[in-house]
């Protein structure tokens, strides 16, 4: 199933909305495997010269104890000290927010930035915690039982997948 | 009964006992968590929150300074509670049979012991009597297993040399007596090397040594010729009361990798050796601390390892609600 998100204008609209944080030099991190893609675009988007930081928040999943660990695992990379500098945190799509909390997490345990800003691609209703992103690409309403992943790198496009309300605990 | 044993309904690792058993899948799985833990290991706060509220027990029967700490800081980095215990020391100085020690502290909600014990079969006989919420891993058994040093060894081996089946290794030592040496053979037969070597005086060569997938050696220059690998075991003196070897000095004289012996290997060789040491009788100072040695990267590694079994057999256990997103 396709949405009707268009990913280019979607990007476009972040990169206006984080042109204001330019001028603080901001460090760019994504979240694996989708956030990094998003982030990537951005990053040449908005010319920014610094490399890229990714995150792999496996280590600070709140379901550990139940998922277990993923052995393909990605190490999380931080290129730069965090400490001080303005963060620009990307994920493809915010959802529940726990990602974002265990991203939050880690990246504490990196440093103390001075600022972090959330940029999704999606922003989508089904929050479970008090974490709002920023910037967003392009919203979208849900069913409970409807996903959205992204799939790339190259082209990015948006894949729809309808999951059974059993597995469904969110 | 001891593969059925390290598994559970579902064919997760429940304890890690030894590596018989244990499927090329499941070592190569454990490596690749434990190449992610390495990273974590690096940074300013060598800490995450994986094991939080869990509490390991290193129970000690024999004792082992290097690898109780290294269990030590490896459930620490996971944010576990860590116990250490050397019960050699304690109960069953008092009469207290071990499988009361460990009922015990079972009752005190551990969630893993980590065991070691100069008996084979400690780990095993602890793991047959705990109920299913409780994990073992073994840090060493008497003659039989000491399956994370056997791990972190081709951890070890992959790091620095890349695919197995084009290696050829040899391990030297102590192959009768030792445990390391046996849960390497394991390791490294799974793995497929090209080919793995035991160098020994036939007096540390367990009978029919060939049936374990090796080719004997008692010629030490022939044995190393031309191999990747260099395994070295610990000659252990307190279990050398018999006459297994003539005298050290003759031993490290035949037995004793030194530089000249190490020509015979490949040019770009590496050295192992699971520690501690003996200078001057299975190693020379100047190999150990020599360009080829990577003894003490073993070490560091040996911690992202054990990292990995743990946060493999305590992870994805509870059955409670909630979704990945």
């Amino acid at each position: 199933m396709r949405t009707d998100v268009d990913i280019e204008a979607a990007l476009g609209r972040m990169a206006e909305g984080l042109g204001v944080f330019s001028a603080r030099n901001p460090l760019m991190i994504g979240i694996h495997t989708g956030g990094v893609w998003v982030a990537e675009r951005l990053r040449r988007l908005l010319g920014l010269q610094e490399a890229l930081g990714s995150l792999d928040i496996s280590f600070y999943r709140d379901d550990f104890t139940r998922v277990g660990v993923n052995p393909e695992v990605k190490a999380s990379n931080l290129p730069v000290n965090v400490d001080n500098r303005h963060l620009i945190l990307v994920d493809d799509v915010l959802h529940t927010g726990r990602t974002i909390r265990a991203a939050l997490n880690e990246i504490f345990d990196y440093g103390r930035p001075a600022s972090v800003t959330l940029a999704v691609l999606i922003e989508r209703d089904g929050r479970e915690l008090p974490i709002e992103a920023q910037v967003v690409g392009a919203h979208m309403r849900l069913a409970r039982h409807q996903h959205v992943k992204l799939l790339g790198p190259e082209p990015l496009s948006l894949a729809m997948q309808e999951v059974s309300a059993r597995e469904d605990g969110a | 009964m001891t593969r059925d044993l390290q598994f559970d309904a579902s064919g997760g690792l429940t304890h890690l006992l030894t590596l018989e058993g244990l499927s090329r899948q499941t070592i190569l799985e454990i490596l690749d968590t434990a190449e992610s833990f390495i990273a974590v290991g690096e940074r300013e706060i060598k800490k995450v929150p994986l094991l939080r509220g869990k509490t390991v027990v290193n129970l000690f029967f024999e004792p082992s300074t290097r690898t109780r700490t290294t269990f030590e800081i490896a459930a620490k980095r996971l944010s576990a509670d860590v116990i250490n215990l050397a019960v050699a020391a304690s109960s069953t100085s008092k009469g207290e049979t071990l499988l009361d020690t460990v009922r015990n502290l079972e009752a005190m909600r551990t969630d893993l012991f980590v065991v070691r014990h100069a008996e084979s079969g400690a780990a095993h006989l602890i793991a047959q009597h705990t109920p299913p919420h409780v994990h073992i891993i073994n840090a060493g058994d008497g003659r039989h297993a000491h399956p994370t040093q056997g791990l972190l060894d081709v951890f070890t081996i992959r790091r620095h040399k890349g695919a197995f089946e084009n290696l050829k290794v040899a391990l030297i030592g102590d192959i009768l007596h030792s445990r390391v040496a046996r849960s390497d053979i394991h390791a490294l037969t799974t793995l497929g090397v090209q080919e793995l070597r035991v160098i020994a005086p036939k007096t540390l060569l367990p009978t029919a040594v060939e049936k374990l997938g090796v080719r004997p050696y008692t010629d030490m220059r022939a044995g190393l010729a031309d191999v990747d690998v260099i395994m070295m075991l610990r000659i252990q003196r307190e279990r050398m009361q018999g006459a297994h070897i003539p005298s050290e000095q003759e031993y490290f004289r035949v037995y004793g990798l030194t530089p000249d012996k190490l020509e015979c290997a490949k040019p770009d060789a590496i050295v192992l050796h699971p520690g501690p040491m003996n200078r001057g009788l299975e190693i020379d100072s100047a190999v150990a601390d020599g360009p080829r040695s990577v003894i003490l990267p073993q070490v560091t590694y040996g911690i992202a390892v054990r990292m990995a079994v743990m946060a493999m057999i305590l992870g994805g256990r509870e059955d409670t609600p909630g979704r990945r997103a």
